[in-house]
This record gives C-alpha cells, sequence and structure tokens, in this order.
C-alpha cells in the first residue's frame, strides 16, 4: 500500500498527463496551507489549551453527576419559565451530557488545530483479483472438484443438496406451535365469535352497571361492555374485550333508516353497534350527535349508525356490525344473539357476503 | 532497544542532524510483541493504521447512524436490567401517584419503575428513545447521500443492498421498541400491525395466529417482540452493519471530484491519528447530544397514555415518525375490499401498508443494477457525482423524496384540517391525487434546475464566475466584469464524464447476418436516451481554449492562483 505524504503541485502533474482527454487537466492536489495554529504559537498554545480545559470539567462533571444520584431527594421538581422537570433527570442528563461531548469536543478540536493536517493519498486498486489469481483460483477449485471425486460420483452433490433441502422442513416444522392453527373451527370459535349472547346484559364499559333503556337520552352514545366480561381478566379479558366493545346511541327513531330485517334488533331509536372499528380495529370513539356519524380516530372512517353503520368516509370497507338488543323483564338492555357477523378487522377467509351494505333491507 | 553502532554507521538515519528517536510503544518487546506473536498485528497495523479517508461532512451521517446503534446497545443493555417483558397483569405499586392501584401489564408496570423508581432510568429511557429516532434518520439521510452522489454504483452495489437491509431492519427494531411498554399508544400500534398482518391474502390469518399466539393481543406477543428486539434484530444488525463497514474499509471510501482526486487514488487524512480522533470524538458528540436530548427533552411518557385497554384510544395518536408515511398511506386509501367466494381480499389495508412497504424497499433495492442496465455502465466509480451532473437520477430522487413526504403529510391529515380549517375529506381528496401529481411535479422542476446548473458550469468554465461589478466601456455600454476561475474549480466543473448513450442493435447487420453477442434492445435504447439525453456536456478542451481568446479579460484562464476559492470541492 503505497501512502505518501501529499505530493507537491508538479509531482501530481504526472497523473494529469493520464487524463489528457479532459476538458481541463488535473492541476494536481492543492498545495498545503499552512495552519494558523502551526504558524501562531500563541494560537496553537490557546488551542492546547482549550482541548485541555474541555477535558479538565469532564472529571469536575462527573463529580456533580455522582453527587446528584445520592444527594439529590428523587421528587424534587425544578421549573423553569414554565418547563418544568424532574430535578435529578435533568441533573444527571446535563452534567453527563456536557461531560460526554466535551470529550468529543476536545477530540475533535485536537484533531483539527493540533494534529497534523497535511492531507495523504493512497492508491486504489479495482475490486476485483488480478487475471492471475483468478486463474490461480479455477485451478485451486479445480483441483478441489477432482479431490472430492464428485466427477465420477456424481450423485453425491444432489443427495446431500437434497438432505440439506428437505432437513428444513422439520426445522420449520418446530415452529407450527408458535400459536393455534386457524382452522374453520378454531376461527369460529375465536375471531368469529364473542362473549355477546343472548339475555347478557349490556353494562358501563367502567362502572360495570346495567343500561336502563330510560337511562339514555337522545343523542347521546354509551361506551359498554357485556356484563360477562368481569368474570375475565388477564389476557382472557383483554382479548375478549378487543372483540366485544360496543357503543349504544340513542337517535331519534324517525331521523334514522332502519332497515326491516333488523327492525326488532333496536329498542326505541336505542341501537348497539360493535366499538372496533372494521378497519384494522381501533376503538372508534368520535360521536357527532347532528350527523349520526361515527368517527374512527385512528384513519378517519366514518360510519353513519343512521344507517346500519355503513362506511360513509375513509379506508373502511366494511359496515360496523350492529348487535341486536332488547330489553329485559325490568327494563334493562340486553343483547338478543352475538354478533351476526365476525367484528374487526378483515382476514382471508372472512366470509364478508352477510354484511350490511348501504341499500340493504 | 538501542541498535548496535555497527549497523547505525551505514544508516542514512545518521545524515540527518536529528538524534535517532527510540521506537515506539517500547518497540515489539512487551505487550505488543507478545499480542503480535499471537495474531499478526504488526502486518494488518502497518497497512491500515494510516489507511486514508477522504473528509467531507455529508460522510458524518452514516456515522451518525452507526453511533446512534451504539448508544442504542449501550443504553437498551440498562434498560434490559428493570425491564420485564411479560403481559400477566399486575397491580401497580411504584410512586407515580396517579395510577397507584391500577392494573397493568408487568412490561408496563415495569417500565414505570425505569422511569420512575430507577435512578436515572428515565434519562436512559429517553436517550433510548431519542437514539432509536435519530439512528433510522441518519440512516435514511446517509441513503440520500449515497443516492444523489451515486456511490451505489459498482462496485458499491452490494453495500447499498446491506444499506437497504439496515434500514428495513432499523424500522422494525424501532417498532418492536415501540411496542414492548404495552401502554395504550404502544398496544394501539400493535392493533395496527395486527389489521396490517390479517389483510395478507391467503397466509394473513395464519401470520397473525402464529404471532400473537392466538387471538390479539393474547399473552404472548410482549414477550415474543422483546426476543425479537435485543436479540434477533440487533443480532442482524450487528452483522449487517460489520459487513458493511468491512466493505468500505476494503472498497474505501468514495471521494468527491477535486484537484489531484483521480479514480485511482483516495485523498484525506490517515486513520491513525487524525480519523481515529475526529470519528471517535464525533461518537461522543453525538452520544453527549443524545444524553443532553434525554435529559432536557421528553419523549413517550406512557404515564400520561396509561396501560393498554383493547377498548380505548387516544385521539390524535400517532405512530414514531419513520412509520408516518405507512400511516398516511393506510389513510387515504380508498375503501377497496374484494369478497369473493366466501374470501376477503383486504386491499384497503394490505396495498397502502404491506404492499407499499415491499415495493418501497424493493425499488431501493434493485435501482444500482437498474441503473446499470439503463447506462450500460460496467466501470467502477469512486469518484461521487455531483448531485447536477445526473439531472435524471435526481430528479428522480427528488421525486421519490417529494412522494414519501406526501405519503407522511397524509399520516397528519386530521391535523392538517384542523390547522388549514379544511373539511377532513377535502385534504384526504386532495393528498389522494397529490402522491401522483407532487412527485411528477418535482420530477420536472428538479431536472431543469440541475439542468440549468450544469449550464451555468460549463458558462462558470468558459468565461469566468461573475463579479458582481458592472462596468462601463467607452461606448458607454455596460457589463458585468468576469473574473477567470481557478484551474482547480475548471478541472473539478469538467472532471465528470459523460456516460455513452446505447444505441439499439440492429437485428441484422449491414451484410444481412443476424447479429451476435450482447445487443441493446430498443427499450434501452430509449430508457438511455430519457436517462442521459438531457445532459448538458462540459466545454471541449478546444471551447475553452477558444473562449479564452475572446475574453481579454481573462487571459490565462486555468493557470492562475490554484489556491484562491474552492468553495466547490467544499473541503475543509
Ligand atoms: C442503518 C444503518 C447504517 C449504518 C450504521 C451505516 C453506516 C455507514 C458508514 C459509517 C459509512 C461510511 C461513511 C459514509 O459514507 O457515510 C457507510 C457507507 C455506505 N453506506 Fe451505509 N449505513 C447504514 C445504512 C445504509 C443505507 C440505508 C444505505 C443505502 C441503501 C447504505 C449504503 C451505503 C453505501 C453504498 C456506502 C459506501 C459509501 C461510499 O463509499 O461513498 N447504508 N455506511
Ligand atoms: S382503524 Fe378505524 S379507520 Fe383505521
Amino acid at each position: 500500500m503505497n501512502t505518501d505524504h501529499c505530493p507537491a503541485r508538479h509531482a501530481a502533474h504526472d497523473v494529469a498527463v493520464v487524463d489528457d482527454t479532459r476538458p481541463v487537466a488535473d492541476p494536481g492536489l492543492e498545495e498545503h496551507v499552512e495552519r494558523w495554529t502551526d504558524v501562531n504559537p500563541s494560537a496553537g498554545n490557546r488551542a492546547y489549551r482549550q482541548v485541555l480545559g474541555m477535558l479538565a470539567l469532564v472529571p469536575l462533571l462527573s463529580i456533580i453527576f455522582v453527587v446528584i444520584y445520592f444527594a439529590v431527594p428523587r421528587d424534587m421538581e425544578v421549573r423553569f419559565l414554565g418547563w418544568h422537570s424532574n430535578a435529578m433527570h435533568v441533573g444527571l442528563g446535563l452534567t453527563a451530557g456536557l461531560a460526554i461531548l466535551l470529550i468529543g469536543l476536545a477530540c475533535i478540536h485536537w484533531a483539527k488545530q493540533l494534529m497534523s493536517d497535511v492531507e495523504m493519498v493512497e492508491e486504489r486498486h479495482d475490486a476485483n483479483s488480478s487475471p492471475e489469481e483468478r486463474k490461480e483460483f479455477l485451478a485451486a477449485f479445480q483441483a478441489g472438484a477432482d479431490d472430492s471425486a464428485l466427477g465420477r460420483r456424481k450423485l453425491i452433490g444432489g443427495a446431500l443438496g437434497g438432505a440439506l433441502g428437505i432437513i428444513a422442513i422439520p426445522a420449520v416444522v418446530t415452529l407450527a406451535d408458535m400459536g393455534p392453527h386457524p382452522g374453520p373451527g378454531t376461527r369460529r370459535a375465536t375471531i368469529e365469535k364473542t362473549i355477546w349472547a343472548e339475555g347478557v346484559h349490556l353494562v358501563n364499559d367502567v362502572t360495570y352497571a346495567r343500561l336502563k333503556a330510560s337511562d339514555l337520552e337522545v343523542g347521546s352514545l354509551v361506551n359498554a361492555e357485556p356484563e360477562t366480561l368481569k368474570e375475565l381478566e388477564g389476557a382472557h379479558l383483554h382479548i375478549e374485550k378487543a372483540k366485544a366493545a360496543i357503543v349504544i346511541v340513542r337517535m331519534e327513531p324517525d331521523s334514522i333508516k332502519i332497515p326491516d330485517s333488523r327492525r326488532d334488533w333496536q329498542v326505541g331509536g336505542i341501537l348497539a353497534y360493535s366499538k372496533i372499528c372494521t378497519h384494522v380495529g381501533c376503538p372508534i370513539s368520535l360521536w357527532e350527535r347532528q350527523t349520526h356519524h361515527l368517527l374512527c380516530p385512528c384513519h378517519q372512517s366514518t360510519f353513519d349508525l343512521a344507517d346500519s353503520g355503513v362506511v360513509v368516509f375513509g379506508p373502511a370497507a366494511r359496515a360496523l356490525p350492529q348487535l341486536p338488543i332488547a330489553v329485559d323483564a325490568d327494563g334493562y338492555l340486553v343483547a338478543k344473539s352475538d354478533f351476526t357477523v365476525p367484528v374487526g378487522p378483515s382476514y382471508f377467509e372472512r366470509d364478508s357476503r352477510d354484511d350490511f351494505k348501504k341499500g340493504d333491507n | 532497544m538501542a541498535r548496535p553502532a555497527e549497523v547505525a554507521k551505514t544508516s542514512p538515519a545518521l545524515e540527518t542532524s536529528t538524534p535517532e528517536k527510540p521506537a515506539p510503544l517500547g518497540g515489539m518487546g512487551g505487550p505488543l510483541g507478545w499480542a503480535d506473536d499471537r495474531l499478526g498485528i504488526a502486518a494488518l497495523g502497518k497497512k491500515n493504521l494510516r489507511k486514508v479517508f477522504p473528509d467531507h461532512w455529508s460522510f458524518l451521517l452514516g456515522e451518525i447512524a452507526l453511533y446512534s446503534f451504539i448508544v442504542l446497545l449501550l443504553t437498551g443493555i440498562f434498560l434490559t436490567i428493570w425491564f420485564r417483558p411479560s403481559m400477566a397483569e399486575v397491580e401497580y405499586a411504584g410512586s407515580y401517584q396517579l395510577l397507584k392501584g391500577v392494573h397493568m401489564s408487568e412490561a408496563m408496570a415495569s417500565t414505570l419503575d425505569i422511569s420512575f423508581d430507577v435512578r436515572g432510568g428515565l434519562l436512559v429511557r429517553q436517550i433510548h428513545h431519542w437514539a432509536a429516532l435519530l439512528f433510522v434518520a441518519a440512516a435514511m439521510a446517509h441513503l440520500l447521500r449515497v443516492f444523489f452522489t451515486g456511490a451505489f454504483r459498482k462496485p458499491r452495489e452490494i453495500n447499498w443492498l446491506i444499506g437497504v437491509g439496515l434500514l428495513s431492519l432499523a424500522t422494525i427494531a424501532g417498532f418492536t421498541g415501540y411496542s414492548l411498554p404495552d401502554d395504550l399508544l404502544s398496544g394501539t400500534g400493535l392493533r395496527f400491525v395486527d389489521g396490517l398482518i390479517r389483510s395478507i391474502p391467503l397466509i394473513g390469518t395464519w401470520a397473525e395466529f402464529f404471532v400473537f399466539g392466538g387471538e390479539f393481543p393474547g399473552h404472548v406477543v410482549i414477550s415474543r417482540l422483546y426476543m425479537a428486539h435485543i436479540l434477533l434484530i440487533p443480532g442482524i444488525l450487528l452483522g449487517l452493519i460489520s459487513a458493511h463497514l468491512a466493505l468500505i474499509v476494503y472498497h474505501k471510501h468514495t471521494q468527491y471530484p477535486g484537484p489531484g482526486r483521480t479514480e485511482k487514488n483516495v485523498v484525506g487524512y490517515p486513520l491513525f491519528p487524525v480519523y481515529m480522533a475526529k470519528a471517535g470524538g464525533f461518537f461522543f458528540v453525538v452520544f453527549g447530544v443524545l444524553v443532553l436530548m434525554g435529559g432536557l427533552m421528553q419523549i413517550n411518557p406512557i404515564w400520561k397514555y396509561g396501560p393498554y385497554n383493547p377498548a380505548q384510544v387516544t385521539a390524535g395518536s400517532q405512530p414514531d415518525w419513520y412509520m408516518g408515511w405507512v400511516e398516511g398511506a393506510v389513510r387515504i386509501m380508498p375503501g377497496w375490499e374484494s369478497h369473493i367466494g366466501s374470501t376477503t381480499w383486504s386491499w384497503n389495508v394490505f396495498l397502502p401498508a404491506v404492499a407499499l412497504m415491499g415495493l418501497f424497499f424493493t425499488l431501493l433495492g434493485v435501482w444500482p443494477f437498474v441503473e446499470a442496465w439503463i447506462t450500460g455502465d460496467k466501470r467502477e466509480h469512486h469518484i461521487l457525482d455531483r448531485p447536477r451532473n445526473a439531472a435524471t437520477r435526481t430528479a428522480l430522487g427528488v421525486a421519490g423524496m417529494t412522494c414519501y413526504a406526501m405519503f407522511w403529510i397524509s399520516g397528519g391529515n386530521d391535523i392538517l384540517a384542523t390547522m388549514f380549517h379544511v373539511s377532513l375529506n377535502a385534504v384526504t381528496y386532495f393528498m389522494r391525487v397529490a402522491v401522483f401529481v407532487a412527485p411528477v411535479i418535482a420530477f420536472i422542476i428538479t431536472k431543469r434546475i440541475c439542468l440549468s446548473l450544469q449550464r451555468a458550469d460549463a458558462e462558470k468554465v468558459l468565461h469566468g464566475s461573475e463579479s458582481g461589478i458592472i462596468v462601463r466601456s467607452p461606448e458607454g455600454g455596460y457589463s458585468e466584469a468576469h473574473v477567470p476561475i481557478t484551474a482547480d474549480e475548471a478541472f473539478s466543473l469538467t472532471q465528470h464524464e459523460r456516460a455513452e448513450i446505447a444505441v439499439p442493435t440492429p437485428n441484422l447487420d449491414d451484410r444481412g447476418v443476424k447479429t451476435k453477442g450482447k445487443r441493446v434492445s430498443g427499450l434501452r435504447a430509449r430508457l438511455a436516451q430519457w436517462f442521459l439525453g438531457d445532459e448538458i456536456a462540459p466545454p471541449t478542451r478546444a471551447e475553452i481554449e477558444a473562449a479564452r481568446h475572446r475574453t481579454p479579460t481573462s487571459p490565462d484562464l486555468p493557470e492562475v492562483e490554484a489556491d484562491e476559492q474552492r468553495e466547490l470541492a467544499d473541503r475543509h
């Protein structure tokens, strides 16, 4: 590796001759200009002191860091022009950050001001090997191939390749237990079913209080869950909640379109819909009582709850599933059945022929 | 070790007046010799210690990515000491009052502990998150630098591919990390991913069940994400980064054009000591800045979001910035879905998320090969292109950036609508058009700018640069005096070679015989014409010669003071 100090201009002209086809000949490397810190001793000494000064601050900041760590009360606050934060957190960040930064700045200052700034030239070589090396490589390969006897006993190569290929199958199969297999039966028992069932009470999603039809005002929206959710916990709770969450809305019966097939799914203008967006499954939350639109905060799909939950805007493709409801003997809202179609985002095996489409009756 | 006197007599060192220095590092005895006996480090170091690296600010972008990665490893190890990747439900009993007694997963509770009960824990958590954002940002800026300067050309195509792999993994690494604390935002993000996975035709449901161990959210996904986040992905990243750096050492870094810079050399500072000090120092600068950011700028305050609840969502929830463009694509996509027999094909999710990401990384990956095929350029390139000199490529790059930006902006369509008081629907319809039209406009404008810059360069070489001084001639005419440019600048402006534009090989040659060998198809010739056809050739030697005689104010054009005006090469 030919490493040279920067050749003077005249020397570099040799290169230019080679490049004679260029419109302007290569003038060769610039001449080295002396740096201020090299020609002026006091400037050099100043840079030296600056580097030392920066490095000297590092132990100081480190000590302050340790003091803050042990001495500052955990819950002390700092306030500064309306901004506030935990005192220890900010103290540790400032001292450590500055200390680390100073090490970096000192090194760079040293490199730029005090180390030699003479540029060097190194030759490059093509990435490829020389023709001789290629020839030698091929010869070595040939020798190895001959030694392997593959030339005469060809089947070994194929057999080995096949064996290596097939051994991947057991390896992949060991991953088959990563999750249950979503065949039709499993799907029916999981993503195509929720814990809603006939007679399950609709309850407030925070207090678990049963909801009375007469308590709901026109225009209001209540987030609700099935009462049976209360018995679940942990992962089970989350899984079921992610499917069973609903919104209950009460609208003026005259102002909404109720298809004949869904006449008895509602109680005097009280309707229940899945809260899980049919797009990618966000819980929908924004209710515009004037327009009867429900807006998903994630990608703004908008569903018309006055029209069986059809999509009026946004990337969702399917109407929100509606939960058929009724009232029990005491006037509490109950489900009449589970949802009639799977809730939540689409999946390949989902049979979407029965979903409500605008204009269905 | 002192040398024997009789050997020293014949040494040329005697002829200089300086006394001979003792061998550095105490010679090859001691620890160095011990190590060399076993590792042969002297032979290795002899070659590489003074390896030359060119210096330019744009070469720091890759370094920033590298250093953020190191910071991520360091801070990540700290976090693993306390983080518990479990979805088991616990009652929070830490010192953050507002959540006391709330049920949440262990993952969330331990993240709160790190934030409130481990001293310095919040600092490290926030450094880690900022470093993750910087990692992806720097990798992307670095990718743009490599793209616009043509650094991906032969022999660096493999390193470009490794880079594309790094970028995709960096994104996944960021996303898996974002999901770990199991707070409301991260759970919402996971729900989104669940929807994406489900939407994949044929295998979507299976993939969902395999990832989540059954239905969403299940009870295993956090520990699986944890494995991916701290072992699998960093492991692959580490391997790929090592390969990336090894290839840089092997190929040697590219350099910008300038006097004395050729395809056969590399000009810069030696690894030891200058580059080591600069690069090492820069690591500490990046690290220090990240620590300051972690200390002063709040990020991801999960205690404000609360634990994940599948029936809740925070309004205006936004993913980390690098997922914003996918989010935007998903938002503006029309609600297309096909119901074929008893199956559902969820184009509205699959196309803008899964397919678009796939397309993005595929396009990036194949570009070096597509460009080489179009231009037919098989040479090695170590001198970087100035972006203006590859007008079509630069224009394509800007078009790509514009498209990305339009998607990204769409990710905030609700924010835009409220900010400009227009309806959300209007913003969405506008963005649907903009993602296709804006890149075309950007392409046309960028190409024109590049070509006029090329023209301006040619002009400058022929007539010098504008001095800003208006002179009045004795006849009364006004003109601006031009100052001749230096030989260095003239060289830098004209050194790039123009690739030849391929012409289609005729099917039959002159004698009516079918042509054999490598052929140029009509399509390729047309593409080459489109790609290279508009470039302005730098003035020829004869034109420069002629211009010099015509412009009496600038005699001796290139042969003036070489050290003036080096603004072009922009090295320091
Ligand atoms: C994600 C983490 C990445 C890291 C840590 C990284 C690191 C680096 C470093 C330190 C350099 C040398 C300095 C420089 O030129 O900036 C470099 C060069 C390079 N990188 Fe990356 N990089 C990353 C991603 C990428 C991406 C996304 C691409 C492109 C798709 C890419 C393509 C290249 C190429 C082609 C070179 C050689 C450049 C030249 O010699 O001019 N890298 N990388
Ligand atoms: S999840 Fe509701 S719009 Fe995307």
